[in-house]
């Protein structure tokens, strides 16, 4: 007996994951067994359980090793024994697209799924479709549509869901078995009608009036399967979205008839839809009658799922929300704690300000019961709080301050952290309890990139506050106890307290000085700069280079350093080249969503740089200097738009012709644009758009080298668009037979500009020291009279050329430009203008400071 | 003791014998090998791959393999000679054409190490086919006098009428127990 007990202990301590130390080299020498006759088949599935171990933990096996493993698995076909057979398939699908030739086992394939043996078939379809391409789909097309109708519901099932498979690879011939997958919805198996359904469905996917065709039958006769008519509901849902017209008001009755329902899937999904559609005119009170019902349910799933999704709802319609109050009341307590976090959050959210204290109290008695997940969920509620009601954020901030102090991940605690960073930035009065809590998280955080972000918050907001002193302490205890990426942030924080608080100076020094003796060079690096520039007094230096950094947007950053690098590795580079990143405020997010996809902000030089990459050569150029806002080229309601955009580089332009053709009866092939350059522009190469289909933009692009001269590169093109028209059938897009005629299209001329090469930057108040500092550098000035009676039109314009920002102006009376930025190439330049009312008219003196005294001229002429 | 031992793996069945049956496209391999396993001439597509089946003939078990002869597969019947104990080289008889193909597609095959102590079973197949091939001409046209160091044997046949396999079997069946 006590032999027994301690072997089981042993097999408890020696338990676990008995592959999990598998070796890839020794699993595939062992496949080598395969090749054995006759097979020992409990030996042969062992192994291959490890190799398809292997494959789902992401080892990689090169092509011929899949292709060795693939053949050696082939030959165990000579087994009839059952459950090696069912692990081969597995293998087999695992292997089809990493190894070669697996169409070798086709064959023996459709023979497993039309057999007998009902145990193979349809694991032997799932199988052989995904050794199928497009090539070889037609051998095996007979026997898929007969799969199809099956009246063995798992062989039905099987071929459809490969069929939708497939259909990415082959959307026309999987198109063909519509048909069949037509009588598989009414099978008897909900499935089988569930996937047929989706197979049909997704056939019509670019197909709006085939789709209408088919809801509006499949409506009036309703399906049994109640996993079809979720489906069903979702695709009437979708039609009513596409459709603003009246016309979807039967769709509408069909998805609140559902709501009547018996299956308790088919009511959710009807709810759910009619929540979620975009027009708010309609009655909720069903749905939402539904979702609270729901709420009461025995059921933890139900109960999940009406607190989820009224807790979605909180932003459309809080007042049908609010209406469920009581409901939501009763699930704070529920066993099971998401539910009841979902509760919380949404009466957090749509409660009133009296009731939080009372909530808060109630969540932070459950807090540490709940995952990580939910935890966020709650912080998220917090942090919209904060904003909401300012005056509570005493409570709010001790609370995040409490769930700080728990245990959690590295994603818990950076929501908690940015809750607390938003609050301090927003809210003036919350700012020293806020800093007070970040002080005391770093004190004890194990996340290197948290502590590095506080780090660098503290030395942004720290200098300004009224005690700055006592954030050091907690700054340079970093220094001395973290590891060397925090030490780094920590001395670049502590410089910034030097920078802005010359009372601190010398301390900061001190602690500067002993940073210098770091370990780490990163952090003895900047310990010696911040030093430097400290020493140095110079107010302007320790501005530009410490407490007002220009930052580049990172993405570009790291391309156009990937681009010098392919280039010309030799020069220095130069980060002045480099679009600024702009800073924006944080989209408002929607109240109490658990997964809220945020379109990510891309820069427009980031949207276009993909599509950029397809022109060659264009790594050749260097890095971008700046893409302009698009122009649009023709009318707004013409057969063809064409809009477009110009990206500039250091020394070329390259023009972007996007264009859509409106024309549903058309195809243009070869797409090209002639251009008529000034005389100093040099055409480098063109890039027709081969094909333009009906509505799908395409794009010419032209690469021009500018003048050598930057004066020369004003001016003014013309455009026409030259291409072939071929007609086609409106409906399916094929072309008619027969050649296209060829065709030109004028466009609308277009100005090259100055300020189509200017970078500007935001200057702010101390331009006047920046502007007196560049005292020696060349000045070009000039006085021009304007064309405006208005002194303020006249600087709206004059901005307009320049491409600086309006927020440059200044003065009342006499209206004064004061604006600043960077040519293409690197070239700074200062410009000041002041303009005035004069008994002439508008009379303009601008002045303009570049080291490089052509890019003064070129801003001079831009206005005059 | 030899002869006692293996009446005692006669009796156990002993190891099923690996054949391998080839031959350019529509020879009729399939058409045999479903011959053989359930004496009915069935209906066959082009085997894309193969197909294995296990066959037995008067109490000998054997492991069948056909593997597809067009072109694009012949490459891979090499992945599966490992092992092998004879060979059914099928030839299409009627098939004028490409008797030297298929000449070539044996001889190349004959050359690999793994078969070398494989027997060979010839089958002049289709020869319900009026102008097609004699045994002569297709033992002629397949250079087999050229043969050496191997055990082999040329029948006619005709699988959809069932013609001369038994022959064939027969020879093959003996072929395989005088080697032991």
């Amino acid at each position: 007996m006590s032999s027994f007990k301690r072997d089981k202990k042993e097999e408890e301590d020696t338990g676990g994951n008995p592959y999990l130390n598998l070796d890839k080299t020794i699993v595939l020498q062992e496949a080598r067994y395969f090749n054995e006759t006759p097979v020992n088949p409990r030996k042969c599935s062992h192994i291959l359980s490890k190799i398809l171990f292997l494959l789902n933990q992401g080892e990689k096996l090169s092509t011929q090793e899949a292709t060795d493993a693939f053949f050696a698995t082939t030959k165990l076909f000579q087994s009839k024994d059952v459950m090696l057979r069912r692990m081969v398939y597995l293998c087999i699908k695992e292997l089809s697209s990493l190894a070669q030739d697996v169409i070798i086992v086709t064959s023996s394939l459709t023979k497993d799924m039309t057999g007998k043996e009902d145990m193979y078939r349809a694991a032997a379809i799932r199988a052989l479709c995904s050794i199928t391409d497009s090539t070889m789909i037609q051998a095996i097309e007979r026997y898929m549509k007969q799969a199809i109708v099956d009246k063995n519901p798992a062989v039905s099932s099987a071929a459809l869901v490969s069929a939708l498979h497939l259909s990415s690879t082959a959307p026309d011939l999987v198109k063909r078995w519509a048909n069949e997958a037509q009588e598989a919805i009414n099978s008897d198996n909900a499935m089988v009608s569930y996937h047929a359904l989706g197979i049909l469905a997704s056939t019509r996917k670019n197909d709006k009036l085939s789709t209408v065709k088919l809801v509006t039958r499949l409506a009036k006769s309703p399906l049994k399967s109640p996993y079809a008519l979720c489906l069903l509901i979702r695709l009437a849902a979708q039609l009513v979205e596409n459709d603003d017209s009246d016309a979807s008001q039967p769709y509408i009755d069909f998805i609140e008839c559902c709501l009547r329902h018996k299956s308790e899937m088919v009511i959710y999904e009807a709810a759910h839809a009619i929540v979620n559609l975009r027009k708010t005119a309609r009655d909720l009170a069903p749905a939402v009658s539904v979702l609270q019902l729901f709420c009461g349910s025995s059921k933890a799933a139900l109960r999940l799922a009406g607190a989820r999704t009224l807790a979605r709802l909180t932003t459309k319609h809080p007042t049908a929300v609010a209406a469920c109050a009581v409901d939501l009341e009763n699930l704070i307590s529920d066993p099971n704690r998401s539910v009841a976090t979902l509760a919380v959050t949404t009466l957090l959210a749509t409660g009133a300000e009296s009731s939080i204290d009372r909530l808060m109290k109630q969540i932070s008695s459950f807090v540490s019961e709940i995952s990580d997940e939910f935890k966020i969920v709650v912080v998220k509620a917090i942090r919209r709080l904060c904003q909401k009601f300012p005056r509570k954020h005493q409570s709010l901030a001790a609370f995040l301050a409490g769930m700080l102090r728990d245990e959690g991940g590295l994603e818990y605690k950076a929501a908690i952290a940015d809750a607390i960073i938003t609050l301090v930035e927003e809210n003036p009065e919350a700012k020293e309890t806020g800093l007070a809590h970040l002080c005391e998280f770093i004190e004890d955080c194990e996340h290197t990139t948290l502590a590095v972000r506080i780090l660098h918050l503290l030395g942004r907001e720290g200098p300004k506050s009224r005690q700055p002193s006592r954030y050091i302490r907690f700054i340079y205890n970093r220094v001395i106890l973290e590891s060397g990426p925090v030490r780094a942030a920590a001395v670049s924080a502590v410089a910034q307290f030097g920078a802005q608080r010359p009372e601190l100076l010398p301390n900061i020094r001190v602690l500067l000085a002993r940073c210098e003796l770091d370990d780490e060079d990163e952090v003895r690096d900047r310990a010696i700069y911040y030093n430097a520039i400290l020493d140095s007094g110079d107010q302007q230096l320790i501005n530009d280079f410490i407490i007002d950094v220009p930052k580049p947007n990172p993405v570009l950053l790291e391309k156009a350093l990937r681009d010098h690098i392919a280039t010309n590795p030799d020069e220095p580079f130069d980060i002045m080249t480099v679009p600024m990143e702009e800073e924006k405020k944080e989209e408002k997010e929607d109240i109490a969503a658990i997964e809220v996809r945020k379109p990510k902000q891309m820069t427009i030089e980031e949207i276009y740089s993909e599509q950029l990459a397809q022109v060659p050569g264009i790594e050749k150029l260097g890095s971008i200097f700046k893409t302009n806002m698009p122009l649009e080229l023709t009318e707004a309601e013409t057969e063809y738009r064409v809009r477009l955009l110009k990206h500039v580089y250091v020394r070329h332009i390259v023009l972007q012709f996007e264009c859509i053709n409106t024309l549903n009866d058309q195809i243009l092939e070869e797409v090209h644009v002639r251009l008529e350059c000034p005389p100093e522009y040099e055409i480098k190469s063109i890039v027709p758009c081969q094909k333009l289909l009906y509505n799908q933009p395409g794009s010419v692009f032209v690469v021009l080298e500018y003048p050598s001269s930057y004066l020369d590169s004003l001016g003014t093109f013309g455009a026409t668009l030259e291409f072939v028209v071929r007609d086609c059938d409106p409906n399916t897009g094929n072309p008619d037979p027969g050649e296209g005629y060829a065709d030109t299209y004028p466009l609308e001329e277009f100005y090259m500009g100055c300020s189509d090469q200017i970078r500007a930057r935001g200057m702010g108040e101390d331009w006047e020291t920046t502007w007196d500092r560049a005292a020696n550098v060349p000045e070009i000035s000039d006085t021009y009279a304007l064309p405006e009676q208005d002194p303020a039109a006249a600087a709206k314009s004059v901005c307009e050329y320049l491409g600086l920002p309006k927020a440059t102006i200044v003065g009342e009376a006499v209206k004064e430009i004061r604006g600043g930025g960077v040519f293409r190439g690197g070239a700074p330049f200062l410009v000041r203008a002041r303009i005035a009312s004069s008994n002439v008219g508008v009379t303009m003196l601008i002045a303009a400071r570049s080291p490089r005294e052509d890019v003064a001229q070129l801003l001079l002429a831009a206005v005059g | 003791m030899g002869g006692l031992f293996s009446y005692f793996r006669g009796l156990l069945g002993a190891r099923e014998m690996r054949i391998l049956i080839l031959g350019l496209d529509g020879a009729g391999k399939t058409t045999i090998l479903y011959k053989l396993q359930v004496g009915e001439v069935v209906t066959t597509i082009p085997t894309i791959g193969f197909n294995v089946e296990q066959v037995t003939y008067k109490n000998l078990k054997f492991q069948v393999w056909d593997l597809g002869g067009q072109t694009s597969i012949r490459p891979y019947w090499r992945c599966y000679y490992g092992n092998t104990d004879a060979i059914i080289y099928v030839v299409d008889s009627a098939d004028r054409d490409r008797i030297g193909i298929s000449k070539d597609e044996l001889v190349h095959m004959l050359r690999e190490e793994e078969l070398a102590n494989a027997i060979l079973v010839v089958l002049a197949n289709k020869q319900d086919m009026t102008g097609c091939l004699t045994v002569a001409e297709v033992h002629q046209a397949l250079g087999l006098d050229a043969l050496r160091d191997r055990t082999f044997q040329i029948f006619k046949t005709s699988a959809v009428r069932g013609e001369g396999l038994d022959q064939a079997m027969d020879w093959l069946s003996n072929a395989l127990q005088a080697r032991k």
